[in-house]
């Protein structure tokens, strides 16, 4: 799938991810495709992490845990989360070819975030979905 | 597939190291990292199993500089080259841009090496991809093995195995020693940033 978005749509994209996410106290957040390239991200500024590895990674961890799933009947897990000390990784599958990761420490709890992850993945997809459908 | 942010400016582009296990894919890869280590910034990442074999993949990723005003960045991957990996290697080649296949120019992985290029053909066709459409570089590796009186293929007996339908570049390298690695690599970036600038610029 070949895919290009303009300005306005990134810009509408990185709107969405800040007043959900970023606004509520989430460190970082970005939406990749699942092959592993950055469409967005945004973060707090509190901290760098290597996204450009992050992103291969996510994406080939999305897609290892995807053909488990399959493996056992289940047609995908579209959620994952893993819990650090500090810091824990949430991972939710957009569409077919999108993935929104968040990063954030324990101030949140899973369940708001869960909750506000689900907001921003309804209005991203209106922006993402035509994208996938345009270009099948 | 590379992915072009307009509003960054920035252009992902994917390149993938395809062949049979231990034809010297990372050591490709941990080549260019050591020879480039002050302009890549970046740490190369790698997922390998406790006998030095790659599980899932290798990732490096740089920045090539400008192309018409957009900032280039290349993201190397490696595939697990063992036969019992191939759910991963065809993960690994979703949004593909350009593929170096690694052949093992050594004469007793001769049908290794067309097992491999079949699989990659069936891998890509699961993404209505076809390899002839695909920017290819082929890399017969390993050549610094002649000197110790190992039996290798000549070029000719690979280019007759692999290349023939394809027409691709190639080089004879030895990833160990860095020959040909560099260009290897130089190739097949400037044949993926033409073919995503006709695509997309």
């Amino acid at each position: 799938m070949s895919y290009t978005l303009d300005q306005k749509q990134l810009d509408r994209l990185e709107d969405i991810l800040k007043a959900d996410l970023i606004d509520n106290g989430v460190r970082c957040v970005f939406l990749i495709d699942m092959a592993g390239n950055i469409v967005t991200n945004l973060d707090n500024g509190e901290k760098q992490h290597d996204i450009y590895s992050l992103a291969a990674l996510a994406a080939g961890n999305f897609g290892a845990v995807s053909a488990m799933a399959k493996i056992i009947g289940e047609n995908e897990f579209s959620l994952l989360f893993h819990k650090g000390k500090k810091e824990n990784i949430h991972f939710n599958k957009i569409s077919s070819e999108f993935l929104l990761i968040t990063i954030f420490g324990n101030d949140i709890s899973l369940g708001f975030l869960r909750l506000k992850v689900a907001e921003s993945v309804d209005q991203l997809k209106g922006i993402l979905e035509p994208l996938t459908a345009a270009h099948p | 597939m590379a992915f072009i942010n307009l509003k960054s400016r920035v252009i992902q582009v994917k390149i993938v190291y395809y062949g049979p296990g231990r034809g010297g894919k990372t050591t490709n890869l941990e080549y260019v990292y050591r020879k480039f280590q002050q302009r890549i910034r970046a740490e190369m990442v790698t997922i390998k199993t406790h006998g030095d074999r790659t599980l899932f993949f290798d990732f490096l990723p740089f920045d090539i500089g400008l192309v018409n005003g957009y900032t280039i960045k290349i993201q190397l991957y490696t595939v697990p080259g063992q036969v019992k990996y191939n759910a991963t290697r065809r993960l690994v080649l979703r949004g593909v841009d350009g593929i170096v296949f690694v052949a093992d120019a050594m004469t007793v992985r001769r049908e290794k090496n067309i097992q491999a290029l079949r699989n990659l053909q069936e891998n890509l066709a699961s993404y209505k991809k076809k390899l002839a459409a695909l920017p290819l570089v082929m890399q017969y590796n390993k050549i610094d093995l002649a000197e110790q009186g190992i039996p290798l293929l000549d070029t000719e007996a690979l280019e007759h195995d692999l290349n023939r339908e394809f027409r691709a570049p190639y080089f004879a390298a030895s990833a160990y020693r860095g020959t040909n690695v560099v260009a290897t690599l130089k190739k097949i970036i400037s044949m993926s940033v033409a073919s995503v600038r006709k695509e997309f610029l």
